[in-house]
């Protein structure tokens, strides 16, 4: 609309030309010109630490492939949706009635899929359609009933803790009402892929494609953001920096898809496996085929990728941001405050049924139960991650980092035979002491 | 962005021969039963400043308020460039080349200085994406012409002192095209050194052509920079004066006793000394 005016403004009394220099003169140097965001960096700290007591408590069974593959694929549906919880919270709203959404969303697509869509529509069992009729049908009724919640927040002016609360409640119902409190079973196999499990997962090859794509993909954002700095005769960071990160990054990507490429089918699922193959199995001792990656990760990875995006990239992202730092100065910036909290409602709800469908196809059903109480996980995994209920503060990949620090004490705790309600107490408690020290540590950095 | 690159410099006519800029008549505000501004009327031209002074509460505020789109007046009417215009919002208002600096500053303070600058009118890369370095740029050159000292680029706002806020929210008002600027208390956080330079900053734009509402509750603060001055007391306008024909006690007079210079008795004039 408009453009930079040329020339309004006063000569500079000094020369004062574009220079990189960082904040306040200080020089950045060593550690802190890595710019990582060192709450993020806590977080990897306490996760290792959390990690290694376990391994140590539960006799080395914690770190194994096998239980790191499968608590790779558990967290990925609170993963989902903290993402999204991220924006709400950072907006100063809250979303309580997203394990009811989900419960709901979850239940209609395993009756689209087992019952409707075969039966009544008359495409039969195992139709290739299924699935992407399934998907299309509960992203879309996940984003109309987030927008919904979004309105009544935004347009009319109920409290988002309000407007969910009733949410919480009205969909738990509606999804018990949808199937009469049964548990709809069995799921569409294509579907159920997207669950992980013994079909769930890329495969070997395919895992060390993407392990390779990912590292491109790493090195070239970084040369790309140093291409862009310079554009504008910005200082990038040090050399040496940018080769860190890539270096770790890399690493990182690395060492998680060796992990999954090293769990392997049981015996039963691995002859099955080689017959289906044609290969031969062998006269002595087993075959060893990997797992790879699973798809319910993949998505969650690809769901954190894209709200990554929106969140730090997109105008949508800056402006809930905006709203959540000051909603006064993003009015009168012009923003339209209340299509942002609609949308990112609507973005909520389709988060839910992305988490929902996973949930389905990893139970191979959709129980009446589904997703309850898993507002609680998503709101705590936003929270651990650094979200701030003051608004204006959090981040995605925290959000993410979260869900797998609370997924890890509990499937910990599961390991080492923890009863269920002193596991409740644990997490609980981490949750408030988790808080209280980023609280202090936040208190002391300004 | 280059400096060197100086706007057409508005010629010098005499105010009274040229259409105002903006003309806001009548406008009335009540908050409750609190008539906040009661029946108002201003005007502005091209390359005048309008020292809008009053005592804390008179209504200043929310008189500009309503032109730049904040709070919409009950009832009143503006007119910019001669046509009668209605302003819901502050889109509407930034689409006339209104521009305000508020009194509040108006900046999210988890967000650095060109993220605020540009709030509402990012920069964006082909894909649609935002354009942080080219935004951050524009931001180092408008913010180093105005604050030379100025550093602190990359982070929140929230940790910047009083002064270089205010540089942000004063950067934000002039780096786009506007016609009409309205600055609330401008220097309300400013030391010696950084408000000559907003006033250099307001003398160039002046000179440019823009028509600049300058508002305080200290008529010290506005008396050499302005070309009318008008005086506001609870809610109501007391009278608006050329610069030039009246001097600072006679403002005094208007702000604190509502009453037009000629109308002060010799007693009144004593008890302002
Ligand atoms: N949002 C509001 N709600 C209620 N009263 C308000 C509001 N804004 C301003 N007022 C009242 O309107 C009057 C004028 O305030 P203001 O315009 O801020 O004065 P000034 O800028 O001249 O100091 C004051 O009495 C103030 O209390
Ligand atoms: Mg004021």
């Amino acid at each position: 609309m408009s453009t930079p005016t040329e020339g309004t403004l006063v000569e500079p009394t000094t020369p004062a030309p574009v220079t990189g220099t960082e904040p306040g003169g200080t020089r950045r140097a060593g550690f802190a010109s890595l710019g990582i965001d060192t709450r993020l960096l806590g977080m990897v700290g306490a996760l290792v630490i959390i990690w290694v007591v376990f391994h140590v408590a539960t006799g080395g069974r914690f770190i194994t492939a096998q239980n790191l593959w499968n608590l790779s694929v558990q967290t990925s549906v609170v993963a989902i949706m903290a993402t999204g919880m991220v924006l709400i919270i950072v907006s100063r709203n809250i979303d309580l009635s997203v394990g009811s959404v989900m419960g709901f969303v979850g239940i209609g697509m395993a009756l689209l899929q087992a019952r409707i869509l075969p039966n009544d529509l008359g495409l039969g069992l195992e139709n290739p359609l299924t699935l992407p009729i399934t998907l299309a049908v509960g992203l879309l009724v996940g984003a109309l009933i987030g927008a919904f919640h979004g309105f009544l927040v935004a347009y009319i002016g109920v409290p988002a803790f309000i407007v969910t609360l009733g949410g919480l409640l009205v969909w738990r119902g509606l999804a018990w009402a949808l199937a009469s409190g049964q548990t709809v079973a069995p799921m569409d196999t294509t579907f159920r892929k997207l669950g992980g499990g013994a079909d769930g997962a890329v495969g070997e090859t395919t895992t060390w494609i993407i392990a390779g794509v990912a590292c491109v993909a790493i090195v070239l954002l970084l040369a790309n953001s140093r291409r862009q700095r310079r554009r504008v005769g910005f200082e990038a960071r040090p050399l040496w920096a940018d080769a860190a990160i890539g270096v770790a990054g890399c690493a990182v990507v690395i060492i998680a898809c060796w992990v999954a490429n090293s769990y392997f089918l049981p015996e039963n699922l691995a002859r099955a496996y080689a017959l289906r193959n044609d290969i031969p199995w062998p006269e002595e001792g087993t075959l060893q085929i990997p797992f790879g990656i699973a798809y319910p990760v993949i998505i969650a990875i690809g769901v954190a990728i894209v709200m990554t995006y929106i969140a730090t990239r997109r105008r949508f992202g800056r402006y809930v941001f905006a709203i959540g730092g000051n909603p006064d100065a993003a009015e009168l910036g012009g923003i339209n405050t209340r299509r942002t909290i609609l949308l990112s409602f609507a973005l909520m709800g389709v988060l839910c049924a992305i988490a929902a469908a996973v949930q389905i196809a990893r139970l191979n059903a959709g129980p009446s139960s589904l997703g309850t109480l898993a507002e609680l996980s998503v709101i705590a995994a936003a929270v651990i991650g650094g979200t701030s209920f003051a608004g204006g503060i959090g981040t995605v990949p925290g959000a993410v980092l979260g869900a797998l620090v609370m997924q890890s004490l509990q499937s910990g705790m599961v390991l080492m035979r923890v009863d269920a309600p002193i596991q409740d107490v644990a997490a609980g408690s981490v949750l408030v002491f988790a808080v209280a020290v980023d609280t202090i540590l936040r208190r002391r950095s300004t | 962005m280059d400096v060197t690159q100086t706007a057409a410099v508005a010629p010098a006519t005499p105010v009274e021969e040229r259409r105002p800029l903006v003309e806001m008549r009548d406008i009335r505000v009540s908050f409750g039963g609190v008539h906040a501004v009661d029946g108002v009327s201003v005007d502005l031209y091209p390359g005048e400043v309008v020292g809008l002074v009053g005592g804390n509460g008179a209504g200043k505020s929310t008189l500009i308020r309503t032109l730049s789109g904040a709070r919409p007046a009950d009832s009143g009417q503006i007119l910019v460039n001669g046509e009668p215009v209605t302003i819901h919002n502050p889109r509407d208002a930034r689409a006339y080349g209104i521009e305000t600096i508020y009194q509040t500053l108006a900046l999210a303070d988890n967000l650095d200085a060109a993220a605020n600058l540009f709030l509402g009118r990012e920069l964006r890369t082909r894909t649609g994406a935002l354009d942080d370095v080219a935004m951050e740029a524009a931001t180092r050159g408008v913010i180093s012409r105005l604050n030379p000292r100025f550093k602190n680029f990359k982070v929140p706002v929230k940790s910047l002192s009083g002064g270089q806020r205010q540089s942000v929210a004063i950067a934000r008002a002039v780096h786009f095209d506007a016609r009409i600027l309205i600055m609330d208390e401008p220097t309300a956080a400013l030391g010696p050194a950084e408000t000559a330079q907003v006033r250099d900053l307001i003398t160039q734009l002046k000179r440019e052509g823009l028509g600049i509402f300058l508002i305080s509750h200290d008529i010290h603060d506005v008396f050499d920079l302005a070309d009318r001055i008008s005086v506001m007391l609870q809610g109501k306008l007391v009278g608006t004066v050329d610069k030039d024909a009246v001097t600072k006690d006679e403002v005094l007079g208007m702000i604190i006793m509502g009453k037009l210079p000629g109308a002060l008795t010799s007693q009144e004039e004593e008890q302002l000394h």
